[in-house]
């Protein structure tokens, strides 16, 4: 939870999240996608790719935890997109991949029924590389909190 | 070559998703969301909401399904094996929770082919079975123009 109404420049707390194979396949079953490409090295090299990569919907769902973190309500998002610009190649042992998330406030309005909206820009990191391009969400954020001390 | 008259139409609604509890549980636990409204129905009733509540990317399990199954159509012409996501957006009307009958309606915004690779645009309308809106989502798919294009 915010202490303050958010203000345009706030800056999000950062996450900074490994990604491991265990994790691609538990992410494959919880969505139906069990695209080879994100458990096969053979099919995965085969098409061109380094190696498995994560699935961009499991990067784009850690990359919104970031922001629903920071609002306080994994029900608060209101929309949010991404561009899929550069894979998470994840290699088989236990470091897995770094994913580093960070976001920014670019504005703050008054919502349709009433309440705020914030819109955040979410960087998203691999290896030092911007894997979402284009990566926005708007959240609900409590009106008017009180400031604590 | 996909079939450019397909562009501007809906396919049919899907049968309706009935939105499981546990599902909702198994997709929170795979991104790592440990917020208490996506894992525990008194919590989530606490915070006001009828049930547990599916972060904001869930509804990427029962759209998919009913995206491939439109792709792998031999009639559409879409090499799904050598498909990437390009980007994706979703707006949520409201938080998609544990008991929900959902319904998708795939629309067809968008075919397009450059550089070797067609570009397919499509939108789903997702509403419950009073048919209110419940989430709208936008992804941009791309797959390699196999034969001459």
């Amino acid at each position: 939870m915010t202490a303050v109404g958010p203000e345009v420049g706030t800056e999000l707390p950062p996450l900074s999240l490994r990604v491991t194979r265990a994790d691609l396949v538990r992410y494959a079953g919880a969505s139906g996608d069990f695209n080879p490409i994100h458990w096969s090295d053979r099919v995965a090299t085969s098409v061109g790719l380094p190696g498995v990569i994560a699935h961009g919907m499991l990067t784009m769902a850690l990359a919104g935890r970031l922001v629903t973190d920071w609002a306080g309500d994994p029900g608060a998002m209101r929309s949010y997109g991404v561009r899929f610009t550069r894979p998470v190649v994840v290699p088989d042992d236990d470091e897995g991949a770094l994913v580093e998330l960070s976001g920014k406030v670019t504005a703050v309005d008054d919502a349709e029924g009433g309440g705020r909206v914030a819109k955040v820009a979410i960087t998203a990191t691999f290896e030092g590389k911007t894997v979402l391009g284009r990566a926005v969400a708007e959240v609900a954020v409590a009106p008017e909190q009180p400031t604590a001390g | 070559m996909p079939d450019a008259s397909l562009v501007g139409t809906a396919l049919p609604p899907t049968a309706p998703y009935r939105v499981g509890r546990e599902k909702i549980r198994e997709f929170a636990l795979a991104i790592g969301e440990g917020a208490s409204v996506c894992l525990d129905a008194d919590a989530a009733r606490a915070a006001g909401y009828p049930d547990v509540i599916a972060p904001p990317t869930f509804a990427v399990t029962f759209t998919m399904p009913a995206i491939e199954a439109f792709l792998r159509d031999p009639a559409v012409g879409w090499d799904y094996s050598r498909m990437v996501h390009g980007d994706q957006s979703i707006t949520l009307h409201r938080p998609i929770h544990g008991g929900d009958d959902l319904v998708t309606t795939i629309h067809v915004e968008d075919l397009k082919t450059r550089g070797g690779s067609h570009m397919l645009t499509l939108r789903c309308e997702v509403a419950d079975t009073d048919g209110a809106p419940v989430a709208t989502t936008r992804l941009l798919l791309v797959t390699a123009a196999g034969e001459a294009s």
